[in-house]
């Protein structure tokens, strides 16, 4: 049995249309977007699963302000351990962000995209925010740039961010209905005063939307952030999905809730919790079936720099890029050539992928109907298993079924503090790991030690480091075949008949 | 006539840019208010900028010393209610 490649984000060459594999691709999920939007997005880093392997984005802080409270944000964010998303630790000034913006593409060709996303609300610092965007679209034009915000200020900064190199800009947009607002946002600062509660929360919504349509009808692709939150707008983001779709929205991302007490969040402190890796999936999928949803976006600490879950930001601090001598002139055609060289190898790869598509059409469907389940990857970048499990920061978890092999997230290992000396209980970051893989049944790397072997296998989870520096969707196809071969699937199918008699 | 800023302050920089005054500067540990430029925002707005963006309850006091964002006033919730919101959140 052949089995084929689905993947969410990067459209499948298929020539009749309509495989049982190719759709609910991109192509089908972004039909009702114009021709040029559709373009940016199927070549995009950030947006093609199959891309974000290959390069890389960073973000600068240079927005500490912020203009609205969100339950799940701390503002106090100095803490040299925090990992959390949109969480930074050094604030720069936007000459020093430009500088580390150079200095960071200049080593990492695959940089491509830089994003400022905080650690406010990048239009509530618009000086800072657009100082920066003029310097980089003049001096570095071969940087996409992209912007992060809670809307509240869009309307007020569409015209200023349409004058900047601007490819993409971010709405976090957590629902449309002020009653489940205030829930969530306890007060904005609009037109200097500080409105509370509901009416609070219907002037950031209706402004969220004015801003999304001002952005799609001036052509700047908008995605949109939802932060699942349980009890909360979980049963609501469906109709969100929705809305924003309708209004030109190309993506939709559903990030799940972090809360834990000792973030100091409203919501860690008041002990609200956050999604199971299920209850998020079931959303994203119920949300998929309405757009496009992009699923391999990490919560990614917002100054983190490097390739998948990486973090190299140690290598470019203030004072080691004041030393160092960047000719960006120069590296800007490194930066083309290299980036020629991963187009080169990801044609390629859509060219082997159409005919797996091809080859499966023309099979019949397998007889026998088998569930689909979880697997984790340990990569750092490439496409292909090559990180020892002991190393992961992170995995990619990746569905595989009879119908094909679709990626679904990120696991994070460390979602919130990596638990050194100085910060209160320690948990092994082996216990850590499993935790992360909860609701996979196998985990692939490129090496794993003798005493995490034993206690994923305890866990359920079955190690497997055969397909060391092979590709992802290849290994992770053979897996699936090998455990429908070998009767593992069979065995289930026989227990469930059991449960259900 | 000055407020003043107390040392909960979280240095998030939120009231530096909205001061009409230019009274607000970073200091070590925390943002403070030089109390020679300070206006109480008289003249320019009916309410005090700082206070009306500052995230953090009781770090923003009038020249009394009473904080302008009491105990409860930006999270909603007054403090005899917290143990039952506490436990309908923990429900969800
Ligand atoms: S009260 Fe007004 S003038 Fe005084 S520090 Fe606050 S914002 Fe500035
Ligand atoms: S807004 Fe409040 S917490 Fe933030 S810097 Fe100013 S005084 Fe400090």
């Amino acid at each position: 049995m052949d089995l084929n490649v689905i993947d969410d984000s990067t459209p499948v060459a298929s020539e009749d249309g309509c495989s049982s594999g190719s759709c609910g691709t991109t192509d089908d999920q972004m039909s009702h977007l114009p021709d040029n939007i559709k373009e940016k997005v199927q070549n995009h880093p950030c947006y093609s699963e199959e891309a974000h392997h290959y390069f890389a984005r960073m973000h600068v802080a240079v927005a500490p302000a912020c203009n609205i409270q969100c339950h799940y944000c701390n503002r106090k964010y100095d803490c040299s351990n925090e990992s959390r998303p949109g969480v930074v630790s050094e604030l720069l000034t936007p000459d020093q962000a430009v500088m580390k913006t150079k200095a960071v593409a200049a080593n990492i060709p695959q940089m491509t995209v830089l994003g400022i996303a905080g650690p406010g609300d990048p239009l509530a610092n618009p000086e800072r925010t657009f100082e920066t965007f003029r310097q980089l679209s003049e001096q570095a034009p071969d940087i996409k740039l992209c912007v992060s915000t809670n809307g509240l200020a869009l309307p007020a900064s569409v015209d200023e961010l349409s004058k900047h190199n601007i490819d993409h800009v971010t709405i976090t947009i957590n629902t449309v209905d002020p009653e489940i607002g205030a829930q969530i946002y306890p007060w904005i600062y609009w037109n200097n005063r500080r409105i509370h509660g509901v009416k609070g929360a219907k002037i950031l919504i209706e402004q969220q939307q004015k801003g999304l349509e001002m952005l799609t009808e001036r052509g700047i692709l908008v995605k949109v952030n939802s932060v699942m939150i349980p009890g909360v707008n979980d049963k609501h983001l469906e109709e969100v999905s929705r809305i924003v779709k309708s209004k030109g929205a190309f993506l939709h991302n559903v990030m799940p809730l972090i809360s834990e007490p000792e973030h100091g969040t409203f919501y860690g402190v008041m002990g609200q919790r956050g999604p199971s890796p299920e209850e998020l999936q079931n959303l994203q999928d119920a949300c998929a079936g309405d757009m496009n949803m992009m699923r391999h976006c990490r919560q990614c600490r917002a100054d983190a720099v490097g390739l998948l879950g990486e973090d190299r930001g140690d290598e470019f601090t203030i004072e080691k890029i004041e030393e160092m001598d960047i000719d960006y002139g120069k590296a800007m055609k490194v930066r083309a050539a290299v980036h020629a060289g991963i187009e080169e190898e990801l044609a390629e790869k859509e060219v082997k992928k159409a005919k797996l598509v091809s080859s499966m059409d023309s099979a019949a469907q397998p007889l026998k109907e088998y569930r689909p389940m979880l697997m984790a990857v340990a990569t750092s970048g490439q496409g292909l298993i090559n990180q020892h499990f002991g190393h992961a920061t992170e995995f990619l978890v990746y569905e595989a079924s009879t119908k094909g092999i679709r990626f679904i997230s990120h696991r994070k290992v460390d979602q919130y503090c990596i638990g050194n000396d100085t910060c209160g209980e320690k948990e092994s970051a082996l216990a850590g790991s499993i935790r992360a893989l909860e609701g996979c049944e196998v985990v692939l790397c490129s090496k794993i030690g003798f005493e995490p072997w034993g206690l994923l296998e305890d866990a359920g989870i079955q190690p497997n480091g055969e397909y060391a520096m092979e590709p992802i969707d290849d290994s992770v196809q053979a897996v699936y075949q090998e455990m429908i071969a070998n009767g593992t699937l069979d065995a289930d199918e026989i227990k469930l008949d059991a449960v259900s008699a | 006539m000055s407020l003043e800023i107390v040392d909960s302050c979280v240095s998030c920089w939120a009231c530096i840019d909205v001061c009409p005054s230019d009274a607000i500067f970073k200091a070590d540990t925390q943002f403070k208010i030089d109390a020679k430029k300070c206006t109480e925002c008289e003249g320019d707005y009916a309410n005090t900028q700082c206070a009306s963006i500052c995230p953090i309850e009781e770090t923003i006091c009038d020249s009394e010393g009473v904080p302008i964002n009491p105990l409860g006033s930006l999270t909603g919730i007054p403090p005899e209610k917290m143990n039952e919101i506490m436990l309908e959140i923990q429900s969800r």
